[in-house]
C-alpha cells in the first residue's frame, strides 16, 4: 500500500514514462485507457488487490506485459538460493565467533573478532563483493567473475559461480550475529546459574556446552529472523554487481521503469517471505523458551 | 554421615587479604581476616553492605570475579589447603567438600533445564551413573520436605514458588554431604513464613548430616537464630567474634553495639526509646587509612586509635574484639540522645483518609486476580498507619489504589470527607500534594540526571507554588531538615548513597506540606544503621507536621517501632486492625499469631515456631470462606470453610476477622502450642 | 543531633565527563576512527584546492593509465586522474549522510519518545507500521520512494534516507524510552501533576540519551552504506560527481583491465565506513561503563 501511494505521488503519468517522450498524445491516452492508469489512484488500488487476493497480481506494465508472477518466479528463486548459500555460510560462522568473542571476553581473540566483525559488517556489500572480485577472480583466477551460468548447468556448478556473491553477503551479517551471539554468551556467563554449575564441580567444558550455551543462544535465535531482512536488501547490490537476475535486480529495473505493478508485487512478495521466516523464529523462540512455554508458577 | 570423621575443623581462615582491581588499583576488600569453624558448628558472618562478607564465601570457594585475586593469607576446609589445588582438584573440591547456596533462587537455577535433571547433576559430577542419579535427586527432594517429588522433577524452575526453589537448591547442596555448607543471604526476598519454613529445614538437616556452616547474612536476628557463634566484620575487618548469645548481650566492639542499637526491638517505640544511629560512612573501598577501621565513627575514638590499629584480642574465652577500649564499648556515648515529643493522635474528629468497601480485581490472562477485597480502613491526622503482609496481601495495591495509580474496581478512598477522584490525573493539585509517597528503591526513585537542587526546585514548583527565590529559600529549609547539606544539592544522585538519596526522596515527598505520605517498604534496600537514621527522620517530621504515614513493610520490627495502629492483610483482606501495642502483644488473629512467631529477632527465645503448611494460595482463585483457612492452625471446624468471617470489633478499637470469639483465642495463646513435628 | 556529612563523593559530575573523554582519547579504536575522518572532511572542504590534477574533467590525453609517478591512482577511460577524485570524491557524501542521519535522529527520536511514553492506540497503530515498515528491506524502499519522487538531486538522498531510517531509530528509542518509562521517579513526577510533555522531555529523554547517541553514531556509518549502495544501483548521486561510488558505478564493468579505478575509491568507502564504525563502537564502550 505504501509503495502504491508513493507511486502515485510522482508527477507525470505512467503512460508517458512507458511509451518515452515521443509518443504522440493518442497513443499514451490509449495505453492509458488500456490499463486503467487514467482512473483515480484508490480504484486502481483497489483493483489491483482484488486482483491479488485472487492469485491474480496483475501484469507488468512495460510490453509485452508479461503477467508479473511469471516475472517474479524465477527471480525469486534465484534469489532465494543465493540468499541459502549465504545464510547457511554465515549463520554457523556468525554464531561460532561470537561463541568464542564471548568466552574470551576483553582478550585479543574478542576484540579481534569484535572490531573485524564491526567494521566489516558496515561496508557496502559491493564494496566487499569488488574486492572479492578483483582478488579471487581477476587476479587469482579461482572463481567466476559474474553469476551467470549457462542453461542446465547442475548444482555444483551454480555452487561455484554463486560463491563469490555469497561471501560477500555472509560477510555483511557476520559481524551483527557475532556480537549478538557474543552478548548472549557474555551474559549467560555471568548469570547466577552458571556459577551454581561451576559450584557443583562439574568442568567447564560441560559447563558451557550444557548450561550457558542453551541460554545464550536464543536471543541470536530471534535475531537471525530480522537478518534476513537485512539478507533481502543485500540482495539488491549483489545481484546488480554480479548481473545475477534475482529479485532485487529485477525490482530495481522495475522502478527504473516505473512499473509499478511489477514493484507493487515484488514489495509484497518479499514482505510475505521476510514474515514468514519471523513466523518460523517466533516458534522457534517459544519452543526453545521454557519460560514461555509452561506457565510460570501461580 | 559425614565422610570424613576428621577432628581438623571444617574451616580456617587464617590472615585472609583479598583484593579487587579497580581501574588499574588494588583496593582491598579483606585484610587479615581469620576465624574457624569446628566441625557440626554452625558460624554466622554479619555485617553490612560492603563489609566483604560475601567476598569471603567467594573466596572460599575460588570464584573471585575476573579482577579479585587473594593476596596473603591462607583458607583450608576439612584440613586441605584450598588456595593451593590445582584444577582438577578444585573441581573434586567443589564437587564434595563445599556447596553454596545464595540469594535468590530463581536465578540460581538454570531456566532451560529441569530441575530434576540439574539435582541429578550433583551426583553425576561425583560419578554416579544416570539412573541411580535420578533416584538419589529424587530421595535428596524428599528429604528436604518437597511433597510430590516426581512432579517437581519435572519441571522447570520458573514453575515454582520461590519457597520450593530455595528447597530444590539446598537438596543440590546438600545431596553430596559436604564438609561445609554456606549460605549467603539464602533468605532475603523470601516471605516471613517462607523464610522460617526454609530455616528450620537448614537447622533440621544441619543437626542430621552434622555439616558445618557458614552463615552470611546482614540480618542480626537470623544470625541469633541459626548460628551458635558469630563474628562481625566491618569495611573488611573482623571486628569481634563470640559465642552468638554472649556477643549480642554484652557487646564489646562500638560496631557492634552501635548496630544493636539500630535494631527496633521489643519495647522501643517511636516515642519511648528512639533508635540509635552509627554517624559517618563506610570508608570507600580500599581505602587503608591507619588506625583502627571504625575510627573515623567512633564516639569513644581517640587519638590512639587514629594511629594504631587495635589487634583481635581475646575479652573473655571465646569471645574477641579489636578495640582498645572494648571493656568501655557499651558506654559507647548515644548519637540521639533525647526522645521524640510525639504529640498522641486525637481520633475524635474526622479521620483524614477513609478509605470504604476498597475492591481491585486484575484481569490477567482470563483470571480474575483478586487483589483487594472489601478493604475499609481510616486513617487520622498525624498517625501512622502499619500494612503488614506477605507476597500477594494486597499491601502494594491498597497504596496504589489509593494514590489514584490504580483505580478500584468497587469502593472509594476519601480526604478530609470528600472523595477522591479515582484516577490521579483528575485529581486537582491541592489532592496531588496532599497524598504523596517515598520509594523503595532510592535508585529508581530519582531522576539520575537531575541535580538534587533541580529535583527539590521542581517539586516545590509543582507543590508548593514557589517560584524564584522564594523556591531557593525553602529547598534550603527542606535540604536542612532532612539534614543534607548545601553540597549535596549540586550533586547528582548517583555520587550519592542510598540513604542520601532516600532522604533526598523524602525531601521531595515534603515539598508541598503534604497531609500523608505513603511510605513503601522505604528502609527495605538500605542497611541497618541507615535505616536507623531514615526511621528517625520520618518520626521528626511527624512530630513537626502532624504528618500521616501509610507505612508498608515487611519487617515486622520495623513497623511495630513506627506504627500506631497495624492493619495486617492476607490475600487482599483485612485480617485485624488495631493499635500496635494489642496487635502484636495479643490475643491476635491466627495469621498474625504465625507471622508472629517466624520471625527471627535478636531478643530470642520467646515464641514458638508455629508452622504453617503450604505455600499461600494465589489471588486469582482465593480459598471458600475464610481465606486463611487452608493454612490455619487454628481452624475450627467447617464453619471456616464455608463462611468468610467478618471483620468485627472484638474490642475496643480492635478489629479482626475470624470466627473464634476473643476470649476463646486469648485462652488459646495463653498456652503454648504444641510445636508441629 | 549532628549533621550528616555529604558523602565522600565518588566523583563530581564533571570530573566524570572528564574521565570519560580520556577514556575516548586512550582508544585506539577511536584515535584511527577519528584521524581517518577528520582526513576525509579536510578533503571535502578543501576540495579541488588540493587536489594535483581536476577531477571533473579529462586533464590529459592518458586515457587508462595504470598508477605511475604522475598519476599516482592511474587514470580513467575518460583520462581523467584517479587520485584528484578520490581525494574530492569525500565532499557529497560527507554533506548527505550526517544531515541525513541528523533529521532520522531527531523525528525518530520524537516518534520512539512519543510512542514509548504515552503507549495506547497511537503506539499500537505507529509501532504496527513501523514493522511493515520494517519488512521491507531498507534498499529497495530507498528505491521505491526515489522512484516515486522522480528527482535524483542531493535532497531527494537525504529525505529519503531520512524517511528510511526513522523508523529503525523509532524502535530503538522505543524501547530506551519504555525502560525508563517503569522507573520511580516517572511515577513521582506524575504524581506531583506533571503533564505528559514534561515528563516526557524533561524526565526521560535526559536518561536515554546514551542510547540515542549510540544509534546515532551506528546510524550515521549505515547512511554513508546506503547513500553508497544507492548511487551504485543508479539511484543516488550522478556522474559527473566524482563521489566513490559513482566512480566504481562508471567503472566496474572495466574492472578486468582497469582495476586501479574501481579499488580505490572502494577503498576510500570502506575506509570512512569502517572509520565511522569505530568511533561509533569506542563511544558505545565508554559509555556503557
Amino acid at each position: 500500500m505504501i509503495v502504491f501511494a508513493a507511486a502515485q505521488l510522482l508527477p507525470g503519468d505512467v503512460g508517458r514514462s512507458v511509451l518515452g517522450r515521443d509518443a504522440t498524445q493518442e497513443a499514451v491516452a490509449e495505453y492509458n485507457r488500456e490499463h486503467g492508469t487514467d482512473r483515480a489512484a484508490v480504484v486502481q488500488y483497489l483493483d489491483w488487490v482484488g486482483g491479488a487476493v485472487h492469485g491474480d497480481l496483475g501484469n507488468s506494465l512495460i510490453p509485452p506485459e508479461p503477467p508479473v508472477w511469471e516475472v517474479l518466479r524465477p527471480a525469486l528463486v534465484n534469489s532465494l538460493k543465493l540468499a541459502l548459500y549465504a545464510f547457511l555460510l554465515v549463520v554457523p560462522l556468525g554464531i561460532l565467533g561470537g561463541i568464542v568473542a564471548g568466552l574470551r571476553v576483553g582478550r585479543a581473540a574478542d576484540r579481534g573478532i569484535t572490531v573485524a566483525g564491526l567494521s566489516l559488517a558496515v561496508v557496502p556489500e559491493f564494496v566487499t563483493g569488488l574486492v572479492l572480485i578483483l582478488a579471487f577472480s581477476i587476479w587469482l583466477g579461482w572463481l567466476p567473475v559474474t553469476a551467470q551460468w549457462d542453461e542446465g548447468a547442475g548444482p555444483l556448478t551454480q555452487v561455484k559461480y554463486l560463491t563469490l556473491p555469497a561471501i560477500a553477503l555472509a560477510i555483511v551479517l557476520f559481524g551483527y550475529i557475532a556480537r549478538i551471539t557474543r552478548a548472549g554468551v557474555v551474559e549467560a556467563l555471568d548469570a547466577d546459574y552458571t556459577r551454581t554449575a561451576f559450584l557443583k564441580g562439574l568442568p567447564r567444558s560441560t559447563v558451557i556446552r550444557r548450561h550457558v550455551l542453551r541460554n545464550a543462544l536464543i536471543p541470536t535465535i530471534a535475531v537471525v529472523a530480522t537478518q534476513v531482512g537485512y539478507l533481502l536488501g543485500g540482495l539488491v547490490a549483489i545481484e546488480i554487481l554480479f548481473n545475477y537476475r534475482g529479485i532485487g535486480l529485477t525490482m530495481v529495473e522495475a522502478a527504473q521503469l516505473k512499473d509499478f505493478t511489477l514493484l507493487t508485487a515484488g514489495v509484497l512478495i518479499i514482505g510475505l517471505v521476510y514474515l514468514l521466516v519471523t513466523l518460523v523464529a517466533d516458534i522457534l523462540f517459544v519452543l526453545l523458551n521454557p519460560r514461555i512455554r509452561f506457565e510460570a508458577a501461580e | 554421615m559425614s565422610l570424613a570423621v576428621s577432628t581438623a575443623p571444617a574451616l580456617v581462615l587464617n590472615e585472609l587479604e583479598v583484593f579487587y582491581r579497580v581501574r588499574g588499583r588494588d583496593r582491598h576488600v579483606l585484610r587479615g581476616v581469620s576465624f574457624e569453624i569446628a566441625p557440626g558448628e554452625s558460624y554466622g558472618l554479619v555485617g553490612e553492605s560492603g563489609c566483604g562478607k560475601s567476598t569471603a564465601a567467594l573466596a572460599i570457594v575460588r570464584y573471585l570475579p575476573r579482577n579479585g585475586g587473594v593476596g596473603s593469607g591462607s583458607i583450608s576446609v576439612a584440613g586441605r589447603d584450598v588456595l593451593a589445588l590445582g584444577e582438577r582438584d578444585l573441581r573434586e573440591f567443589r564437587a564434595r567438600s563445599v556447596s553454596m547456596v545464595y540469594q535468590n533462587p530463581g536465578s540460581a537455577l538454570n531456566p532451560s533445564i529441569r530441575v530434576g535433571a540439574q539435582v541429578a547433576e550433583a551426583f553425576t559430577v561425583l560419578g554416579v551413573p544416570g539412573g541411580e542419579a535420578t533416584e538419589r535427586a529424587r530421595a535428596a527432594l524428599e528429604r528436604v520436605q518437597i511433597a510430590d517429588p516426581g512432579s517437581v522433577m519435572s519441571r522447570y524452575p520458573h514453575q515454582l514458588s520461590g519457597g520450593m526453589q530455595q528447597r530444590a537448591v539446598i537438596a543440590m547442596a546438600l545431596a553430596k554431604d559436604p564438609a561445609l555448607l554456606i549460605l549467603d543471604e539464602p533468605t532475603t526476598g523470601l516471605d516471613a513464613t517462607v523464610e522460617a519454613e526454609v530455616l528450620d529445614l537448614v537447622s533440621q538437616l544441619q543437626a542430621e548430616l552434622s555439616t558445618s556452616v557458614l552463615f552470611i547474612s546482614h540480618n542480626l536476628g537470623v544470625i541469633s537464630k541459626m548460628c551458635s557463634r558469630v563474628g562481625i566484620l566491618y569495611a573488611g575487618r573482623l571486628v569481634e567474634e563470640g559465642p552468638v548469645e554472649t556477643v549480642l548481650q554484652d557487646p564489646r566492639h562500638p560496631y557492634t553495639v552501635g548496630l544493636l542499637r539500630c535494631i527496633p526491638r521489643g519495647g522501643v517505640r517511636k516515642d519511648h526509646g528512639r533508635l540509635d544511629t552509627i554517624p559517618g560512612f563506610l570508608p570507600s573501598l580500599g581505602e587503608d587509612a591507619p588506625g583502627c577501621v571504625f575510627a573515623s565513627r567512633c564516639a569513644l575514638a581517640d587519638e590512639r586509635c587514629g594511629s594504631e590499629e587495635p589487634p583481635l584480642a581475646a575479652v573473655a574465652s571465646g569471645h574477641e574484639s579489636r578495640c582498645w577500649y572494648h571493656e568501655r564499648a557499651q558506654e559507647l556515648p548515644r548519637e540521639e540522645v533525647a526522645d521524640i515529643d510525639l504529640a498522641p493522635v486525637d481520633r475524635t474528629g474526622e479521620p483524614l483518609i477513609e478509605l470504604s468497601k476498597l475492591t481491585k480485581i486484575f484481569k490477567q490472562r482470563g483470571h480474575e486476580v483478586h487483589a483487594l477485597t472489601d478493604v475499609n480502613a481510616a486513617i487520622w491526622p498525624g498517625e501512622t498507619l502499619g500494612l503488614v503482609g506477605e507476597s500477594g496481601s494486597g499491601k502494594t495495591t491498597l497504596a496504589r489504589t489509593l494514590l489514584g495509580i490504580l483505580e478500584p474496581t468497587v469502593g472509594i478512598a476519601s480526604l478530609d470527607g470528600d472523595p477522591l477522584p479515582t484516577r490521579y490525573q483528575k485529581r486537582s493539585q491541592a489532592e496531588l500534594r496532599a497524598l504523596q509517597i517515598v520509594f523503595q528503591n532510592p535508585d529508581s526513585a530519582l531522576n539520575r540526571r537531575h541535580s538534587v537542587r533541580r529535583i527539590l526546585l521542581r517539586s516545590l514548583k509543582k507543590l508548593a507554588g514557589l517560584g524564584g527565590r522564594a523556591a531557593d529559600q525553602r529547598a534550603l529549609e527542606l535540604a536542612d531538615r532532612v539534614r543534607l547539606t548545601e553540597r549535596t544539592l549540586t550533586q547528582k544522585p548517583v555520587q550519592l548513597s542510598g540513604g542520601l538519596k532516600q532522604r533526598v526522596a523524602i525531601a521531595r515527598a515534603f515539598a508541598g506540606d503534604p497531609k500523608l505520605v505513603v511510605c513503601d517498604e522505604p528502609t527495605s534496600a538500605l542497611d541497618v544503621s541507615v535505616q536507623a537514621a531514615i526511621l528517625n527522620l520520618l518520626v521528626e517530621l511527624q512530630a513537626e507536621q502532624r504528618v500521616s504515614y501509610l507505612f508498608i513493610s515487611h519487617d515486622l520490627g520495623v513497623v511495630r517501632y513506627i506504627s500506631d495502629r497495624i492493619a495486617v492483610l492476607y490475600l487482599g483482606r483485612i485480617q485485624e486492625l488495631g493499635p500496635a501495642d494489642v496487635v502484636f502483644d495479643g490475643p491476635h488473629h491466627p495469621y498474625t499469631e504465625a507471622l508472629l512467631s517466624a520471625v527471627p529477632t535478636v531478643d530470642g527465645g520467646g515464641r514458638e515456631r508455629i508452622r504453617l503448611e503450604g505455600d499461600i494460595p494465589s489471588a486469582a482463585s482465593p480459598p471458600s470462606g475464610c481465606v486463611f483457612h487452608t493454612r490455619c492452625p487454628r481452624k475450627i471446624g467447617a464453619i471456616c470453610e464455608e463462611t468468610e468471617p467478618p471483620l468485627v470489633e472484638v474490642e475496643p478499637a480492635h478489629d479482626m476477622r475470624c470466627h473464634i470469639p476473643l476470649d476463646e483465642l486469648r485462652r488459646l495463646q495463653a498456652t503454648v502450642l504444641e510445636p508441629v513435628a | 543531633m549532628s549533621t550528616v556529612a555529604a558523602a565522600p563523593a565518588r566523583s563530581e559530575a564533571s570530573v566524570a565527563r572528564r574521565e570519560r573523554m580520556q577514556a575516548l582519547l586512550r582508544s585506539p579504536s577511536f584515535l584511527i576512527g577519528a584521524a581517518v575522518i577528520l582526513f576525509w572532511i579536510v578533503c571535502a572542504i578543501l576540495g579541488d584546492r588540493i587536489t594535483p590534477f581536476d577531477p571533473r574533467f579529462d586533464q590529459t590525453n592518458d586515457l587508462s593509465q595504470a598508477p605511475s609517478s604522475e598519476h599516482f591512482f592511474g587514470t580513467d577511460h575518460l583520462g581523467r586522474d584517479v587520485f584528484s577524485r578520490v581525494l574530492a570524491g569525500s565532499r557529497d557524501i560527507l554533506l548527505i549522510a550526517p544531515a541525513a542521519t541528523l533529521i532520522a535522529t531527531i523525528l525518530g527520536t520524537t516518534l520512539g519518545l512519543v510512542t514509548g511514553y504515552l503507549r495506547g492506540i497511537a503506539d499500537d497503530t505507529v509501532s504496527r507500521v513501523i514493522d511493515a515498515v520494517l519488512a521491507i528491506p531498507l534498499i529497495l524502499m530507498a528505491v521505491t520512494v526515489v522512484a516515486a519522487l522522480g528527482s535524483r538531486s542531493v535532497w531527494t538522498i537525504i529525505i529519503v534516507i531520512s524517511i528510511v531510517f526513522t523508523p529503525v531509530i523509532a524502535r530503538t528509542v522505543r524501547a530506551a524510552v519504555l525502560g525508563e518509562a517503569g522507573l520511580d521517579y516517572v511515577e513521582a513526577a506524575r504524581l506531583r501533576g506533571e503533564r505528559s510533555p514534561y515528563v516526557m522531555f524533561s524526565e526521560v529523554l535526559p536518561n536515554v540519551m546514551p542510547p540515542i547517541l549510540v544509534e546515532a553514531t551506528i546510524r550515521l556509518g549505515y547512511a554513508i552504506f546506503a547513500v553508497a549502495t544507492l548511487t551504485f544501483i543508479g539511484f543516488g548521486l550522478q556522474p559527473p560527481s566524482p563521489d566513490w561510488a559513482v566512480q566504481i558505478v562508471d567503472n566496474y564493468q572495466y574492472l578486468s583491465e582497469e582495476w586501479w579505478t574501481v579499488l580505490f575509491p572502494a577503498i576510500a568507502i570502506a575506509s570512512l565506513v569502517v572509520a565511522v564504525n569505530l568511533v561509533s563502537d569506542s563511544v558505545q564502550q565508554v559509555l556503557e561503563r
